[in-house]
């Protein structure tokens, strides 16, 4: 029988800090972080210092001040009485609707470029390849200021829809109007098609077709903005004040919504109901004048109970009025935006089918599917686990990008509280810091959504 | 990672702060080369020209300054800023001055913390429009599509202006002058609005000035003027008092021309001689050569000798001089005095 005695401990020595492999990457870890937290330590220090001897000290009292200036595009309520917040609010919803129009936009005109750049025909193929080395291959603000040169430079200005024999006119049966200053689209309204004699459309409310109107959110009398309506009698009765309050919701919107997403869910639920059938008998009910009559006929019961009508712009002094008014800003930093970031995504696309064997595709014909029905649901489903990962970096490459909307005049955040207000305040840092905060929060935020959906459709190991 | 990018903004700040450090006027002398903020191009005030020197009316202030401190008026480098950047690169010491259009506002000279040392053009935003539009007043513009230049104090008197007169407009937001008049010109906006003096400039620079009209409306008071960063009184001085002496000269009659000839000796008028180094020590208060205003004057000539060979009525801007003249000749242009 043997003994086995451990080795004698050695008590711990400092120097084992230098000399012991096991301690010495920690050590130096340790002092790199130390420094590295001195040197940060010392820029704070040194900003605030020399902050405090401009008489600057970082403050953001500037966020509740009138902000005095106007924006074109909103996408709620403002005028220039409304403070900077609600100023760079304005400017954070314009940021968001062209990276979401854009990212959609991209992914669709991407995954159809992907696919056709390995299409057999050679003529698509080379195009196809034309235009991903021409976007990849040129800065997006050039991109963005070229398209908004075109839209400037070669659609009419209103003045030439003018007169008995205009240069131009409008296009679609007369509903649409492109201008150099944007497209203006006929608009959908609810309530009563009445106008008043400088030809603005009102909201009379004149029988029961007269539309739920807008429910305002955080109206109260301490809200300036409500100040003239609660100084009425409206306000004893407890009501919440028209016309005011933070945010303002359409109910009409809303109740149409609703009805458009219960419709789809039903024709969903059909759907799941025929497939049921099929796999328990082998036959398929037709099922699709069902599908589509769930959501139709709810939908045209719901617009008319609500007196939807559409708005059509009107060529009145200046301007067309009345309709939606898509800016050249807008379309100009969307497409760009688009067909820029495209390119990329085409280059993922054909990488993610490249990157399934070609033995599914050929198992598949085998078994008498058609080519399209190939691609749609064989090999796309699978070369979209290789091709989200990369999808999501484009995505926020696409949200970066929107920054440079000055270029062209688009008041996104960059142009509201990163500019203008910047600049009437004088707040560098401050602005500077919350723009790069809402950034990364907008950036963080499709990283999550994107992952949520990647671990959804990525291959499920055991 | 994320604090990383935070903490790099720090890193820009504090670095762009620290860089802005007292005694200024030994800083130009150290340097020999006085940094001067100007507009980037704006024909008439701030522009370089064929050769790629700068000329213009801001220019020459600039270039008195150069001459007093420094005794050459070549002796500058101009920054080219734009109307967002000009007063971060002043504030950090980019710049030593600042001689680009800038009005003066109590907000800058109290919050933002800068020192205008005097107005050398008084102007007023007004509005121009296409002729064949038929507009003779900007209270007719109602639903009308305004260009304008972002990060001005234009921007916010357009905002009063229209709704002072309960007017409706649509503001498009135009980085460079150079954009705004493309936009203008193919008619994607109705007006262009910026500082009468402005719109006179690009006027000048159409194919068809005689197309376009300034509106008689001048709905703001612009008084234009050099700036530098506050509490820095010695520097402050130098760059008030060679502006100061730009306006007395030619209030005194003293030009380009005749300045090296009335400074050899000393003449009647102890005005003139205190101003010239011949007489006094007003030179050596501000801390620069008993000729200092002598090289100021050589430098371009008068304040009115500027004005004429910028933007006077024989330049295609073509400005009279109005509030600008002389105040002995009903204007609005004073120099304290040299006593």
């Amino acid at each position: 029988m043997t003994t086995l005695t451990d080795p004698p401990k050695q008590a711990f020595r400092l120097s084992q800090l230098i000399y012991d492999t096991r301690y010495r990457s920690m050590t130096i870890q340790v002092i790199a972080m130390i420094g590295f937290l001195i040197l940060i330590g010392w820029l704070i220090s040194n900003t605030a210092q020399n902050l405090a001897d401009l008489g600057k000290e970082p403050s953001f009292r500037f966020l509740g001040e009138p902000a005095g200036y106007d924006i074109n595009q909103r996408l709620i309520d403002y005028n220039n009485q409304d403070t900077h917040l609600r100023a760079a609010f304005v400017g954070l919803l314009n940021t968001l609707l062209v990276a979401f129009l854009g990212c959609i936009t991209a992914t669709v005109l991407g995954v159809i470029i992907g696919v056709l750049r390995l299409s057999k025909n050679w003529l698509v193929a080379r195009l196809m390849t034309v235009y991903v080395e021409m976007f990849r291959n040129v800065p997006v603000l050039l991109w963005i200021v070229f398209v908004m040169a075109i839209l400037i430079e070669s659609l009419p200005a209103p003045r030439a829809f003018r007169g008995d024999n205009p240069e131009a006119t409008m296009k679609v049966f007369d509903s649409v109007a492109v201008t150099n200053r944007g497209v203006y689209v006929p608009e959908l309204l609810f309530g009563v098609d009445a106008r008043d004699e400088k030809g603005e459309y009102l909201d009379a409310p004149t029988g029961w077709r007269v539309g739920l109107g807008d429910l305002p959110i955080g109206a109260s009398a301490d809200n300036p903005a409500c100040a003239s309506y609660y100084a009425t009698e409206g306000a004893m009765a407890g009501e919440p004040g028209p016309g005011c309050g933070t945010f303002q919701i359409s109910l009409d919107l809303m109740a149409v919504l609703f009805v458009l997403i219960a419709g789809f869910y039903s024709a969903h639920r059909i759907k799941l109901r025929a497939d049921r059938i099929q796999e328990a008998t082998g036959e398929r009910p037709t099922t699709w004048y069902l599908r589509l009559g769930v959501v139709v006929v709810p939908l045209l019961i719901v617009l008319y109970a609500l007196g939807a009508y559409l708005a059509y712009p009107e060529l009145r002094g200046f301007n067309f009025r009345g309709g939606t008014h898509m800016r050249n800003s807008l379309i100009a930093l969307w497409l760009a935006l688009s067909l820029y970031t495209a390119a990329f995504i085409a280059e993922i696309v054909r990488a993610g089918i490249m990157a399934i064997s070609h033995g599914q595709t050929e198992a598949a014909a085998a078994l008498g599917l058609r080519s399209n029905r190939i691609m749609s649901l064989v090999i796309l489903p699978q070369a979209l686990r290789v091709i989200i990962p990369p999808l999501i970096s484009n995505y926020l490459n696409l949200t970066k990008n929107s920054s440079l909307a000055i270029a062209v005049g688009y008041m996104d955040i960059t142009g509201t509280l990163m500019g203008i207000t910047l600049n009437q305040t004088g707040r560098e840092l401050e602005t500077v810091l919350l723009g790069m905060l809402i950034y990364l929060t907008i950036s963080l935020s499709i990283s999550a959504v994107m992952n949520w959906y990647n671990n959804r459709v990525k291959l499920v190991e055991r | 990672m994320k604090k990383t990018v935070f903490l790099g903004a720090l890193t820009v700040a504090g670095l762009a702060a620290g860089a802005a450090a007292a005694g200024t006027l030994d800083d130009v002398k150290a340097r020999g080369k006085l940094n001067c903020g100007v507009s980037t191009g704006l024909v008439g005030f701030a522009a370089p020209d064929a050769n790629g020197e700068w000329n213009g009316f801001d220019v020459s202030v600039c270039r008195a300054v150069a001459a007093a401190v420094l005794g050459d008026p070549a002796a500058v480098e101009f920054v080219p800023t734009t109307g967002k950047t000009r007063f971060t690169a002043l504030a950090s010491g980019e710049v030593d001055m600042l001689a680009r259009n800038t009005t003066w506002t109590f907000s800058r000279d109290v919050d933002l913390k800068f020192t205008f040392v005097g107005v050398n053009y008084y102007d007023g935003q007004g509005f121009m429009v296409p002729k064949e539009l038929g507009v003779s007043s900007a209270k007719e513009l109602d639903g009308s599509t305004v260009c304008i230049q972002t990060g001005t104090t234009t921007e916010l008197n357009l905002a009063d202006f229209f709704r002072s007169n309960n007017i409706s407009y649509e503001p498009v937001p135009i980085e460079t002058n150079a954009e705004a008049q493309q936009q203008y010109l193919a008619g994607a906006c109705d007006v262009y609005t910026t500082d009468a003096s402005g719109l006179a400039a690009t006027r000048a620079t159409f194919e068809n000035p005689a197309d376009h009209v300034v509106l008689p409306e001048i709905i703001s008071k612009e008084p234009l003027g050099p700036l530098v960063r506050h509490g820095d009184d010695e520097w402050g001085d130098v760059v008030r008092w060679t502006l100061n002496a730009l306006i007395t000269a030619e209030e005194l009659g003293i030009t380009s021309a005749n300045v090296k000839e009335m400074a050899s000796a000393a003449g009647n008028n102890p005005e003139i001689n205190r101003l010239l180094g011949t007489e006094g020590n007003l030179g050596e208060m501000l801390g620069l050569s008993a000729d200092w205003a002598v090289a100021a004057l050589s430098s371009g000539g008068n304040y009115g000798e500027i004005f004429e060979k910028n933007i006077g009525e024989n330049t295609p801007i073509g400005l009279s001089r109005g509030l600008n003249a002389q105040w002995t000749e009903g204007g609005l242009i004073y120099s304290p005095p040299f006593r």
